[in-house]
């Protein structure tokens, strides 16, 4: 198990005090002038071996994203983006950073933005957010008036950090809607390329990040790059803060070693699943829009990148939703589908037309009212969405479908079956489908 | 995508408050020049807030104004954003998360409270006091099933405590936000399995972490010498 003092988020649960003096007495902003005068190479450098993978889904290196940056302009100023907008159902990890442990996000947000030549930052969290905005927004006002960030700060790099917020979109949370809502539109995705590196907010070099990739960036260049990659298997390094809902006895948020079993994760910080182990019927190991393993596969599996993309599942944020055997498994993923169409921003016709068929159909399928060649019609349609879409949503909706029915095949047919020996017109409740 | 349209009944005006007014400008001047149009949300926020959490059609265009942005692009954004609201939505609003990790802890058995209690979603309740809709994730699954009313999250709901938060609610009577079983935050009930070790509070570990630098600048030092 991870100990203590390896943890990086260390008032996760809000036990302690996210102002400015406690958040300096577990550490935050110690020395933070001793690594921005290391240079923008060496934090680059350090980024980039310490293995760190981005924390908002896709995984991709932190250090490797940082040095995309061009070199300042004067004409075309850089900017960072922070991705607050945590929607990812399952996902509830970044809420608590943002209102436990503030300062370590301002923190690295003036050292990323350094290391990346920008001098303005935006955080944009999500609408709902409001106790976590103003959480954030009250830890911003306290590093201003203790002259660790603005245009004169100790730090000598000059630095602005604005707090910017959504009013509900899922959508929002892919990395170009964010900049097209951060600039007054609509949040809508751009297609790429331009990447934002080069064309981002405002058609400036902009970085987006997940919150957790920057906030856990001091922490690793004190401690060291060599520190954060001994955590994990290799290729998937560091600590990581997984969010475990579902049917586990004690859902919770919890920092733990990258590549920790899924046995280990459950037994250790949430009691275990609810009804044993043998009770354990799916997980959804990284948010829902990665497809779920059954028991079998996931119980002695890593939790990481590698291991579960292994597994044809994903790490992505790391959301661990957890079904036991009570778990109406096609209604579950119904209300997921239910969710694609609702966010759907409607740009792309594979992605606006196939969500609400997808859901019209797996729907049927939970009540038994279909033929079973539709299953295969169904896995069919869900690969004509994947991958030919402008933003990973496409993606995203089809891969809970295609989980569903490659391993749930049987309980479909099963419900085909009992549907049409004794055919009925109530339909199972469903919510959201009423 | 849903469609969403404005209310058949609107008011003849709106005004934002003096201090929302100056509130609003601290809003657009935290974008660059040229870029007021990124303050749109904020401020249709700000005006939803301030009209009893509904946004009518004069706030729109005053907020276009405010924004030298036309009335359409901003009508558009109060469309395409789930959060405002075109209606009137009672004085409690209630966003009952319905997604797939809420509704494995239960969210359909707070729902029926919902539909018992205040009756249809997206109708305010006779009384005028409440409204409810269910919405995707909200962000708090380690909490489940939860809502949110008006600003606040209601987390870890059972059909009782969350019948009697209603209770209070009606009845004026003051209630706790967050987890209504008590917990902290998304600590595992039965107990913290983390972060115990009081050196991370005490300050004993600051700067500890400087020797690695200091180590290996001496390294360097003696080996140019
Ligand atoms: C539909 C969709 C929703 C997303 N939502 C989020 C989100 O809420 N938060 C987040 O950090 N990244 C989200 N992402 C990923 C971002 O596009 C982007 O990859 C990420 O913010 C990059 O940060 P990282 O490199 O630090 O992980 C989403 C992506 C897609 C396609
Ligand atoms: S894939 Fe869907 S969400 Fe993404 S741009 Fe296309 S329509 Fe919009
Ligand atoms: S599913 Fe309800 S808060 Fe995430």
């Amino acid at each position: 198990m991870l100990a203590d003092k390896d943890r990086i988020f260390t008032n996760l649960y809000g036990r302690h005090s996210p102002a400015l003096k406690a958040a300096q007495m577990r550490g935050a902003w110690d020395g933070t002038k001793f690594l921005i005068d290391r240079g923008r190479d060496w934090i680059i450098n350090e980024m980039k071996a310490s293995g760190l993978r981005g924390r908002g889904g896709a995984g991709f290196p932190t250090g490797l994203k940082w040095s995309f940056m061009p070199k300042p302009d004067p004409a075309r100023p850089s900017y960072l983006v922070v991705n607050a907008d945590e929607s990812e159902p399952g996902t509830c990890k970044d809420r608590e950073i943002l209102r436990n442990d503030p300062h370590l996000l301002i923190e690295g947000c003036l050292i990323a933005s350094m290391a990346m030549g920008a001098h303005a930052c935006y955080i944009y969290v999500r609408g709902e957010y409001i106790e976590e905005r103003d959480a954030l927004e009250a830890a911003v006002q306290e590093a201003y008036a203790a002259n660790l960030i603005g245009r004169n700060n100790v730090h000598g790099w000059p630095f602005d950090l604005y707090v910017h917020h959504g009013a509900g979109a899922y959508i929002c949370g892919e990395e170009t809607a964010l900049l097209e809502s951060l600039e007054g539109k609509k949040g809508m995705p751009r297609m790429k390329p331009p990447f934002p590196a080069n064309m981002g907010l405002y058609g400036c070099p902009t970085t987006v990040n997940n919150v957790e990739s920057i906030a856990v960036a001091p922490t690793i260049l004190r401690r060291g790059a060599a520190w954060f990659a001994g955590f994990g298997a290799k290729n998937n390094a560091g600590t990581k803060l997984f969010c475990i809902s579902g049917h586990v006895n004690n859902p919770c948020n919890v920092e733990e070693a990258m590549s920790i079993p899924f046995r280990e994760l459950i037994d250790r910080h949430c009691g275990g699943v609810r009804g044993g182990w043998d009770n354990l019927l799916a997980v959804i190991p990284g948010g829902s829009s990665v497809r779920c393993v059954p028991a079998d596969q996931i119980i002695d599996t890593p939790m990481d990148f590698d291991s579960l993309s292994k597994l044809r599942s994903g790490l992505g944020t790391a959301a661990v939703i957890v079904m036991d055997k009570s778990t109406d498994i096609v209604r579950a993923i119904a209300r997921l589908s239910y969710f694609y169409k609702h966010e759907s921003c409607g740009q792309c016709t594979p992605c606006r037309e196939g969500t609400g068929w997808m859901w019209r159909v797996v729907s049927r399928m939970a009540e038994g009212r279909a033929q079973k060649r539709e299953i295969d019609m169904l896995l069919d349609v869900s690969k004509q969405i994947e991958g030919h879409t402008i933003c990973a949503l496409g993606d995203a909706a089809a891969w809970p479908i295609q989980g569903l029915i490659t391993h749930f095949r049987p309980e479909i047919e099963r419900r085909i079956d009992a549907y049409s020996a004794n055919p009925h017109s109530e339909p199972v409740q469903m919510m959201a489908a009423q | 995508m849903s469609v969403r349209r404005l209310a058949q009944t609107q008011p003849a005006s709106f005004a934002f408050t003096p201090d929302n007014a100056a509130q609003a400008q601290a809003l657009i001047a935290k974008y660059p020049d040229g870029r007021q149009a990124s303050a749109v949300v904020p401020l249709l926020w700000l005006a939803q807030k301030q009209h009893d959490y509904w946004l009518p059609k004069p706030a729109i265009e005053e907020v276009a104004r405010l924004l030298s942005m036309p009335v359409i692009r901003v009508m558009e954004i109060a469309t395409f954003y789930s959060m405002f609201n075109l209606e009137p939505v009672g004085k409690y609003f209630i966003q009952l998360c319905g997604t797939t990790p809420c509704a494995l802890r239960g969210a359909e058995a707070v729902r029926q409270v919902c539909l018992d209690r205040i009756g249809p979603q997206k109708q305010v309740s006779s009384d005028g006091i409440f409204a409810w809709a269910e919405v995707e994730c909200l962000g708090a699954c380690c909490n489940a099933p939860m809502v949110q009313i008006n600003d606040d999250y209601y987390e870890d709901l059972t059909p009782q405590n969350f019948a009697k938060l209603l209770d209070d609610l009606a009845a004026g009577r003051a209630v706790a936000k967050g987890s209504q079983t008590g917990r902290s935050a998304s600590a595992p009930t039965g107990g913290d399995t983390t972060l115990s070790d009081t050196q991370l509070y005490d300050g004993s570990q600051l700067g500890a972490w400087q020797k690695r630098f200091a180590e290996s600048e001496a390294t360097k030092v003696e080996t140019k010498a």
